[in-house]
């Protein structure tokens, strides 16, 4: 069945009548400065202009109306894994599309644009179904990678608890071997999707202390045992709910177990080497959208008798904005092709990417909002949505904070 | 059914873009500025993919005339579901004065050479606005024409033994209209939406071939016989001017010579 897009085309002729005269920032045009197709393939660009068009037609029209009623958007979200959307880089025998993460963090670049809350869930999603994919057994990828991939079912990464976020070695929730079931006892905290999910990749104690005493197990809704905390109401990320995820003697088969016990804590640091570049990429989406607003913002608002786009200082800014946007660009890009190479800088530039990207998008977006002026704190305006949401992608997948104690730095 | 259709697609700029005049008024700004599918060509494609999917035809072909970038158009059109593609290959001068009469005769040397049945295009391309190359390529090849919008919906395109049969709404109810094949079908908005290209879809479109040719291959002369002699921005929208009574509405209009 073919999907077919949202009404698109009522805008056209307005956009062909319109005739505005442009300053000198525009003969060069600032969104060809910033255009995110430069330097890709093709190939890479059709992938680009799907997750564009979607963005434009499915998410953006939706995402203030997903953000104030905190709705979670399944239905978009399953017309974007009929796309292919759903396991961007799991294995296509398994249902995924099978690209590189190159391919993936423009994807989420361009899919950000549309709405930073719903596409950095579906980064989330994308990395439990790839963790399933890499480290299970053929029987547990076939199990579970196809419904996710097609997002009949949804997926929730749990790794985090109320007493270890930057410290997740120390994690506390028990897996005790009992027969042929592990008993969990424990909590985890921040989950995105916790409630609403049916699929949890889950972080757990089986032996000693430490990160070789993890292990990682796939919980399913509905198991006897697993329950969920309030929804947690938050500044942004309001179109995924976030739940606290309870564990009382909740009885998990030994055959839900991906990989062996104790490797749980590295198959979560591999999975966080692509989730960084993900959430980066979100941080990109949203600074490319603000740079965009702002300058459409510039060329319409009057002060002092003339468009803001008159003034030095804020093509000085604007320029700066734009700047930091490739830069941060190319150094997203660069990691993942290190990612999907193998290379050994790999880690360490997936960690500097998501500590550079997400400060200096999240400034981005704050100075977009600035130049609105006081319409910028408006919630008609998209730039404070922006804004909000991609706040908290300098804290989760390594506080950045702590970011440089984990960074190897040899 | 062993029907072959042709599609023409034209790369244009983006419709979301703002148009700029060169500053030597001779045409708009091109370079480093988002091109894409004409939206009309986009729905000629997918009336086609459509017909595929429904069996009437056999083969879709996707064709485009210029430079080498419109072969990303061509891809474009393979990722929605053409079989293969055929770029006949226009560049510089001869690619600024491309117009719907040279496109049209291309069109039609091809439609002899690849012995197809139906041609669908675009009704008109949004840079030009000519809606004149589905006419012409008729014209020549002495086929029908069609366009099953023509300004109201249009609910089918069918294949029935070798007729194009179009049901289209019009005031009084529907109206089937049969039309021999081959036939030249121009597509206007309303006809179908666009499907997205899937990410397999893209992938797989990598592997389809698109062939390239010249014009003078298909013995057509591109050389244009129109010259562009200005290019200007549409004028200034003026402040309008308030009156107080209508004795003064009627003297300004009078003034003005609009009575």
């Amino acid at each position: 069945m073919a999907l077919v897009r949202g009404v698109r085309f009522g805008s056209y002729s307005i956009g062909r009548s319109r005739s505005l005269i442009f300053n000198s920032l525009q003969r060069r045009g600032i969104a060809a400065c910033v255009d995110p197709s430069i330097g890709l393939t093709d190939e890479q660009k059709e992938f680009q202009k799907v997750a564009f068009d979607f963005a434009a037609n499915e998410m953006a029209p939706h995402m203030a109306e997903w953000d104030q009623k905190e709705i979670f958007p399944v239905e978009a979200m399953r017309k974007a894994a009929q796309l292919g959307f759903g396991g961007i880089y799991v294995n296509p025998d398994v249902g995924g599309s099978g690209l590189s993460r190159l391919d993936t963090s423009i994807i989420f670049e361009a899919l950000s644009t549309g709405c930073v809350s719903t596409t950095a869930y579906i980064s989330i999603h994308n990395m439990c179904a790839w963790m399933i994919d890499t480290f299970g057994n053929n029987e547990q990828r076939e199990k579970f990678c196809p419904d996710l991939c097609s997002m009949q079912k949804f997926a929730s990464y749990c790794l985090t608890e109320p007493g270890s976020g930057s410290d997740a070695a120390s994690l506390l929730t028990s897996a005790k071997l009992q027969g042929d079931h592990y008993i969990l006892n424990g909590s985890k905290a921040f989950i995105s999707g916790g409630g609403d999910t049916d699929v949890y990749v889950v972080m757990c104690r089986t032996g000693e202390k430490g990160p070789k005493g993890i292990s990682c197990v796939v919980v399913e809704k509905g198991t006897a045992g697993l329950s969920f905390g309030k929804k947690e109401k938050k500044v942004g990320w309001n179109s995924q709910p976030t739940r606290a995820v309870i564990f009382e003697d909740c009885a998990v088969p030994v055959t839900n177990r991906l990989g062996a016990e104790g490797e749980g804590f590295s198959i979560a640091m591999k999975g966080l080497n692509g989730g960084r570049i993900n959430i980066a990429s979100c941080s990109l989406g949203a600074a490319h959208a603000s740079v965009l607003l702002a300058r459409d913002h510039m060329c319409v608002r009057k002060q002092f008798g003339e468009t803001l786009s008159n003034s030095q200082f804020l093509q000085f800014k604007l320029a700066e904005m734009a700047t930091k946007l490739v830069a941060s660009r190319l150094l997203v890009r660069q990691a993942a092709v290190a990612l999907q190479e193998g290379r050994p800088d790999a880690v360490s530039l997936c960690s500097m990417a998501k500590l550079f990207v997400t400060d200096e998008c999240f400034a981005i977006c704050n100075q977009a909002l600035q130049i609105h002026g006081g319409y910028g704190y408006l919630k008609d305006y998209a730039v404070q949505q922006y804004v909000r949401d991609i706040r908290v992608h300098q804290i989760l997948e390594g506080n950045d904070f702590f970011y440089i104690k984990k960074m190897p730095l040899n | 059914m062993s029907a072959r259709v042709l599609v023409g697609v034209k790369r244009v700029i983006d419709y979301a873009v703002k148009i700029r005049v060169k500053p030597d008024r001779t045409g708009v700004v091109t370079d480093g500025v988002k091109h894409s599918m004409n939206p009309f060509c986009e729905i000629a494609v997918e009336e086609a993919v459509k017909l595929k999917e429904k069996k009437l035809v056999k083969e879709v072909v996707a064709v485009s005339c210029g430079p080498q970038q419109v072969q990303e158009t061509i891809r474009t059109a393979l990722a929605m579901g053409a079989d293969r593609g055929i770029h006949v290959e226009v560049s510089g001068k001869d690619y600024e004065t491309l117009g719907p009469l040279q496109v049209s005769k291309i069109l039609a040397a091809l439609a002899k050479k690849e012995q197809a049945d139906l041609i669908i295009l675009g009704k008109q391309a949004i840079d030009d606005d000519c809606n004149q190359t589905g006419q012409m390529t008729a014209a020549l090849l002495d086929w029908p024409q069609r366009s099953p919008e023509d300004g109201t919906f249009a609910s089918e395109v069918n294949i029935e033994a070798d007729k194009l049969k179009v049901v289209r709404e019009i005031d009084g109810g529907l109206e089937t209209i049969k039309i021999n094949l081959p036939a030249v079908v121009t597509a206007d908005l309303r006809l179908n939406t666009p499907r997205y290209a899937t990410l397999p879809n893209i992938m797989k479109a990598k592997k389809k071939k698109i062939a390239n040719v010249k014009p003078a291959d298909l013995g057509v002369d591109v050389s244009s016989r129109l010259e562009v002699l200005k290019v200007d921005e549409p004028p200034q929208r003026q402040a309008g001017v308030k009156v107080e009574t209508v004795h003064d509405l009627v003297g300004k209009l009078k003034e003005a010579g609009r009575i």
